[in-house]
């Protein structure tokens, strides 16, 4: 465990250094961290408090703030069900309630297996292609709950 | 490459932008936007490549940005010399083959074009250019030309001039339609003053939703006191339902950068921020490989083009919330702090980000300063109609045919928009209602069809501008479960500074999800709308102060709606769960069996080829029974 710790830490002040270490670019640094790590570890905003002698009131101001920052672990993949209008009038919300069905989470959960985590994102700027939910980073345009459990599968056969 | 100093380095690119557009040989052109890659542009893409270096052809493979014909994607164009750029629609790696046998064959037999281009007209230089050269080949007789499409007709092309024309990435092409040429006017013949002059002159407003004159906001940013200003750029486009500035940001990046480099100079900044949605990876992408272009070619950084003016851009990735498209929130973002706005008695243009004169603008705006220099402003004042110039785009969204971004002249009425460009509603369906404006605007009736897209007459309507989303309904769409969803929106987005939008528009939600569960009690619409007179007034920002429009707007169009909900416990449209039932039509249902094997909770029963039943009990709505059923035997009660 304290090896993880170091690294983080050490992986941490190098993202920090890259960002000049100005606190206006804590958000850049946060972003980083989040893609990194695909959340914000303990250990990773102890450096930046340190590092950056920003309080660590104000980090988790802005970690909370933010729809990007997570404080927990998220799964592999990142399972983002459009909520923008477009989606919506055609339907989104039966998706989400489909994938929480199937994935047997809540909106903002993660699967026990770490595989997925489910979220609602606010506008994809897909709506030419609404319903989309984007998985892992991979738009999957005019979904139904029909192609749900393949392409979960799929993702699932990826690992 | 060599810098560009002077306007012949200039000229000399642009030629050389010229031979890339229009090539001696064979060039094949893919539209790869976020939403050409999403419907597979990507896949095509690397099919071509493949079936070019198998043939062992010669063929240019390129990219470039969204013609904004969504519905058609992925988009493939075809440029041979002397003959009309021809777009392939729909295509996919299976026609790749015979497209290429088509060019070598020179014909259309198989694949069909969607239309051709025989010439461009170059908004920024007003010169037109011909990719057509002597007499139409006779195989291309049939094949329609762009500006004989519906879609096409009524548009006016300012704002998404380049987008789906250049590559992206290549800086000559974008020099070769006039880019830049604005920026060496600006600098080397006008001063300061005239510039914001001739902005003043154009009448341009602020596109990102609110309208304020941009020529007075630069004025008044200039002269402000202070050596230090910054301008910066609204890319942190929330509207859910809006991408126009995704498109511009990712297909014609350095047309948002020429504004900002021609406002920095009138204005007097030494820097620039764009700030673009962490949702839009490409724009941000694109963005930053056009702004280190620009600066190896002396377009960005010290002494541009000679001039005694230094200037630079950064790119700050938002970090998803909504308000921060309010310019103090944004501000506060890119101090690294939590974005929430502040009072607006103090401006911007004088004390804006870390407390110096700082000049917001939209993307849509920016982006509309280098042709407003080319053309002059009275050149653009003459677009559109007198108190909103211009053009306007559009994501044209939700319920109708042609999906996809549009660009026209202000002042254009609505139907026209819906149905000439929009080619009317899916399936048959009743037009309801277009909500302008995003969370902050409202819905306005199918029965106000005539309203004049502008500024001023969406506000009169209830609704307004915003920053150009406009999702279209059917019959099928419920009105009070789409002022539920906006305000649902807010309840998240509101940053929760002041205590009239946390709180109100958390309490107008509690309300409006009990109208939709079949809870709404007699006078709650009346309490909506007292609430909302509240939320107007005491609310700090543009956020609050709009939150109760799309319920405002819903009860004075749709006030039918309510009622039924409340006093009938009805949904007319058949959405809000709590109030429909699913049923089989025993004469349609075959029997089939699929929606049994579908359903979750296996509450379809019957025997094989007889109609089956629905055990109202167990059902949840979730509505997967009606979406496999091919016979159309499920409906809605």
């Amino acid at each position: 465990m304290k090896k993880a710790a170091t690294m983080i830490e050490a992986k941490t002040k190098e993202i920090i250094k890259k960002h000049g270490g100005d606190k206006s670019s804590l958000i850049a640094v946060l972003q980083d961290i989040q893609e990194q790590y695909n959340y914000l570890p303990k250990d990773a905003l102890a450096t930046v408090n340190e590092e950056m002698e920003i309080p660590a009131s104000r980090i988790y101001e802005v970690a909370t703030f933010y729809n990007t920052f997570s404080l927990n672990p998220r799964g592999k993949y990142l399972i983002e069900v459009c909520a923008g209008t477009a989606c919506h009038v055609q339907g989104a919300s039966r998706l989400m309630d489909k994938l929480q069905r199937d994935l047997e989470i809540e909106c903002g959960e993660t699967t026990k297996d770490n595989m997925f985590s489910l979220e609602e994102v606010r506008c994809l700027g897909c709506c030419s292609l609404a319903p989309v939910v984007r998985i892992g980073g991979d738009i999957h345009p005019y979904l139904t709950q029909d192609k749900i459990p393949k392409i979960l599968g799929n993702y699932r056969k990826q690992g | 490459m060599k810098k560009i100093s002077t306007i012949d380095d200039l000229k000399k690119a642009g030629e050389k932008g010229l031979k890339s557009l229009f090539p001696d040989g064979v060039k094949i052109v893919v539209g790869m936007a976020t939403s050409g890659i999403a419907s597979g542009a990507d896949k095509v893409y690397t099919a071509l490549d493949e079936e070019i270096k198998k043939r062992k052809l010669s063929y240019i493979l390129a990219k470039t940005g969204s013609m904004g014909m969504d519905f058609i994607e992925p988009l493939v164009d075809v440029i041979e010399k002397d003959k009309p750029r021809l777009s392939y629609g729909k295509m996919t790696p299976a026609k790749v083959p015979q497209l290429i046998d088509q060019i070598i064959k020179g014909n259309v037999d198989k694949i069909r074009p969607l239309y051709r281009i025989d010439e461009e007209d170059v908004i920024i230089t007003g010169e037109v250019k011909h990719y057509l050269v002597g007499a139409l080949p006779e195989y291309l007789k049939d094949v329609p030309k762009i500006s004989e499409l519906p879609f096409y007709k009524k548009q006016v092309k300012i704002v998404t001039r380049n987008c789906g024309i250049i590559d992206p990435e290549n800086i000559e092409e974008y020099i070769a339609r006039g880019g830049y040429f604005a920026l060496q006017k600006a600098l080397r013949t006008m001063s300061s003053d005239a510039i914001i002059e001739d902005v003043i002159k154009s009448g341009l407003r602020g596109r990102g939703g609110g309208g304020f004159p941009a020529g007075k906001k630069w004025q008044s940013c200039r002269n402000a006191p202070g050596d230090i200003k910054y301008v910066i750029c609204n890319g942190d486009e929330g509207d859910p339902g809006a991408y126009m500035d995704r498109s511009v940001m990712e297909g014609d990046p350095h047309s948002v950068i020429e504004g900002m480099i021609i406002g920095a100079y009138a204005i007097g900044a030494q820097e620039g921020f764009i700030y673009v949605r962490n949702e839009y990876p490409l724009a941000v992408a694109n963005l930053t490989k056009a702004i280190e272009e620009a600066r190896s070619l002396g377009l960005l950084g010290k002494n541009i083009f000679g001039a005694n003016f230094n200037f630079d851009i950064k790119i700050s990735k938002g970090a998803g919330a909504f308000v921060c498209g309010e310019s103090t929130a944004l501000m506060a973002s890119l101090e690294g702090k939590a974005g929430e706005p502040r009072a607006k008695y103090i401006h911007t243009v004088e004390h804006g980000l870390w407390d110096r004169p700082s000049n917001l603008n939209n993307v849509e705006t920016w982006v509309n300063v280098p042709v407003i220099i080319t053309r002059g402003g009275k050149w653009f004042s003459e677009i559109g109609v007198p108190h909103s110039t211009g053009t306007k785009v559009f994501s044209l969204v939700g319920k109708i045919n042609n999906i996809g971004l549009v660009e026209v002249p202000m002042g254009i009425p609505l139907k026209d928009i819906i149905y000439d460009i929009g080619g009317g509603i899916p399936g048959g369906k009743a037009f309801k209602a277009v909500q302008t404006g995003g969370p902050s605007g409202g819905a306005i009736p199918a029965a106000m069809m005539n309203l004049p897209v502008d500024f001023d007459s969406l506000w009169e309507a209830g609704s307004m501008m915003g920053s150009g989303g406009m999702i279209v309904m059917d019959e099928k769409t419920c009105m009070v479960d789409l002022a539920r969803y906006f305000i649902e929106f807010l309840v998240s987005e509101s940053c929760g500074k002041c205590i009239p939008c946390r709180e109100g528009v958390r309490r107008m939600n509690d309300i409006l999800h009990d109208i939709c569960a079949g809870k709404g009690k007699e006078g709650d619409v009346e309490l909506l709308e007292l609430m909302a007179k509240g939320i107007k007034d005491g609310s700090l920002c543009a956020l609050g102060g709009s939150a109760p429009n799309p319920v405002l707007s819903t009860i004075k169009y749709f006030r039918q709606e309510y009622d039924a909900h409340i006093q009938k416990k009805c949904c007319p449209a058949g959405v809000c769960r709590a109030l429909i039932r699913y049923e089989i039509n025993a004469k349609k249902c075959t029997g089939c069996g699929v929606c049994a094997k579908k359903c979750p909770t296996e509450c379809i029963s019957g025997e094989k080829k007889k109609a089956h039943k629905i055990n109202q009990k167990k059902c949840i709505k979730c509505g997967v029974c009606m979406e496999s059923c091919k016979f159309e035997a499920i409906t809605v009660e």
